[in-house]
């Protein structure tokens, strides 16, 4: 029988000593789907992950993986899942093979068929042709997806991976995405937690975390609806000078600078775009583009902060 | 000489002054032995520009930076930081730069003030000046109401502003960031960079090092190191338009996940992805043209929306960059056997 949610959590809550971590917390996430939770440093990120992964009982609610309860059946659902902490237990004094061979002793992996899977893992994640490089010497875009493939030894019905691509550069990022795409392909589900909001467009659904509170939970494309407001972006000789000058002029509305680009968020973007076309044409500031452009995940996010902490 | 405080706080005419350049390199090299971790790198960046230098970790990011510092010594080329020689005069640059890192360095049990009289101590700010400096950074920082705060109950996004604040203290012409927003919530690091600009605009030069390509995208200039070389430099938009190598397209369609698996199978494709709820796919220059992924995809059932050729991102273009030169470098390797 498969259970209709991969994973499903309703008013999930932790507290540790007086301090809320995760604060009443529901979503789900369906079989095959992957799905990553979103937020910066201290949201909750992990204190999530380790509750689903069984790893740590809720101080409220419940979460079920696999159609298994997280704390009632916690054995049941170690069985179905793998789990790649931020600091994965790698061997540094171990080679890349050894290290392999270690996770798939622990999970029980028969002789005959480790050999066919080790290979295949390694493929999966370009390793092969450092098999015999000591863990400690390998980069950190490689201990990632050497953690990964380890994870991976046995076949998990749910992927739990905690800020996998922290601190790791955009190549071996973008390498990285490339093995979960894979992974989904075999029907794996995946749970994903970044800081990384360009990556949000990588997910299925995205839940956006802030202060232990699930603040948004959708696909990119509908997150992108949330934006009551249109965003203006604005090209010309003299950023600076221009958002400086929006600015003292264009009280009300929200304007970023992003290197040579200005971005004007507002509710009324053909009155607003005329006004700014005056008003740089009065200080006699050269106007190279003005186009409404849509919301990227970034804008979201800060667009739903900012009602939360009004 | 260090310059007025008063440079700071004044906004605007700075941009139009012609632009003495703050970091000058020449063949800049740092050799370990026999492994060359800094390759003759050359690069200017002037003053009140805000420059990103990006490239992976190992790239030679680190040890350039060290050496603009004059905390490691080159072993060949010259360069020069504030108008001192990185070589000759390393004690001079560390007392002319103010330098922020991704684990701010504050003091957690002290307060958001005592953190700063910590700074002024270690910066040696002369006595009738610290008032003045440390009203400056709170008020710059947004810190006034948060002064007799305990650092630790201060959100990353409040620390990563004093941490800002305690570096610039002393009113170095040039800042060295790194990694300064990683992990803070993107309203803080909007937030954050209202501060660079603040400061750039001021006269201030920033020169940071992100993995975020978002906010590569906020710099002026940007310089891209890889295996101890600089590949590539320019405006965010000149990366884009110059030194893309392959053309990207963006397609819509149904069955996105059934898309990909056609178009990887494509000859000629790079890299192709889920991208929200379209494909971004990376194809060999001239290799294929819009209308034939349409009727790729078309051919096998799945009704194609659009598909355009767009702009790549900055993550394309680092990548391209980066594949490129493994290439190159793979060809020489079987060159010379």
């Amino acid at each position: 029988m498969t259970a209709p949610h991969a994973i499903r959590v309703e008013n999930l809550g932790k507290q540790f000593a007086g301090v809320t971590a995760v604060d009443d917390v529901s979503f789900s996430v369906a079989p095959g789907e992957l799905f990553g939770l979103i937020g910066p440093d201290g949201a909750g990120k992990t204190t999530t992950v380790r509750m689903l992964a069984s790893i740590m009982d809720p101080t409220a609610g419940d979460a079920w993986v696999t159609g298994r309860h997280t704390v009632r059946e916690a054995e049941k659902v170690k069985e179905d899942i793998s789990y790649m902490s931020q600091r994965f237990g790698l061997y540094p004094d171990l080679t890349v093979q050894e290290n392999i061979d270690f996770y798939a002793d622990i999970y029980g992996i028969g002789k005959k068929e480790r050999r066919e899977r080790i290979d295949r893992l390694l493929a999966f994640s370009n390793l092969t042709p450092f098999r015999q490089r000591l863990a400690g010497k390998l980069s950190g875009g490689m201990k990632q997806k050497l953690g990964l493939a380890c994870a991976l030894i046995h076949t998990p019905a749910v992927l739990f991976l905690d800020e996998p691509t922290n601190g790791v550069d955009p190549v071996s990022r973008r390498d990285f995405w490339r093995i979960l795409h894979q992974l989904l392909e075999e029907g794996v589900t995946i749970f994903v937690t970044t800081a990384y909001l360009d990556e949000a467009d990588r997910c299925h659904r995205v839940g956006l975390i802030d202060k232990g509170r699930l603040l948004a939970c959708d696909t990119p494309a509908n997150l992108r609806k949330l934006m009551k407001s249109n965003i203006l972006e604005i090209i010309t000789t003299d950023s600076r000078k221009a958002v400086a000058l929006l600015r003292e002029k264009l009280t009300g509305e929200s304007i970023s600078l992003f290197g040579a680009r200005i971005h004007v968020t507002t509710a009324t973007p053909e009155p607003t775009a005329s006004r700014i076309s005056s008003l740089l044409r009065e200080e006699g500031i050269s106007l190279q583009s003005m186009r409404e452009v849509e919301p990227n995940l970034e804008d979201v996010f800060v667009s739903v902060l900012s009602e939360e902490r009004r | 000489m260090m310059p007025a405080p008063e440079s700071y706080v004044t906004d605007g005419h700075s941009t139009q002054e012609p632009r003495q350049p703050v970091v000058v390199l020449r063949d800049l090299e740092k050799r370990f032995g026999d492994f060359t971790a800094v390759n003759k790198v050359t690069l200017e960046v002037r003053k009140g520009e805000i420059f990103g230098f990006l490239g992976p970790n190992g790239a030679g990011k680190s040890t350039t930076i060290r050496m603009l510092c004059g905390i490691l010594q080159p072993t060949g080329g010259m360069g020069s930081v504030a108008g001192f020689d990185i070589t000759r005069q390393p004690e001079e640059i560390k007392k002319n730069i103010g330098y922020m890192s991704q684990r701010f360095s504050l003091y957690e049990d002290l307060t958001v003030e005592e953190n700063i009289d910590f700074y002024s101590g270690i910066y040696q700010i002369p006595a009738d000046k610290r008032a003045e400096r440390k009203e400056w950074v709170l008020r710059m920082a947004g810190l006034e109401e948060r002064r007799l705060s305990r650092t630790a109950t201060l959100s990353g996004g409040w620390k990563q502003r004093l941490a800002l604040g305690c570096a610039v203290l002393h009113a170095p012409p040039i800042i060295f960031l790194d990694e300064p927003t990683s992990g803070v919530d993107p309203l803080s690091r909007r937030n954050f960079w209202d501060l660079i600009y603040h400061l750039a605009e001021g006269g201030v030069t920033v020169f940071l090092t992100t993995h975020y390509m978002d906010e590569a995208e906020y710099c002026d200039r940007l310089g891209l190191i890889y295996r101890g070389e600089l590949i590539a430099q320019g405006t965010p938009d000149e990366l884009k338009t110059r030194y893309m190598a392959e053309d990207v397209m963006e397609i819509a369609c149904a069955k996105p996940q059934e898309a990909l698996r056609l178009i990887t199978a494509l000859p000629g494709i790079g890299y192709a992805s889920l991208f929200g709820s379209k494909l971004h796919v990376v194809a060999e220059k001239g290799e294929r043209t819009p209308e034939e992924f349409r009727q790729v995809l078309e051919r096998e059932g799945i009704p194609t929306e659009s598909v355009e050729r767009v702009l790549p991102s900055l993550e394309d273009v680092f990548v391209s960059l980066i594949e490129a030169r493994d290439r190159q470098e793979g060809a020489q390797r079987e060159f010379a056997r």
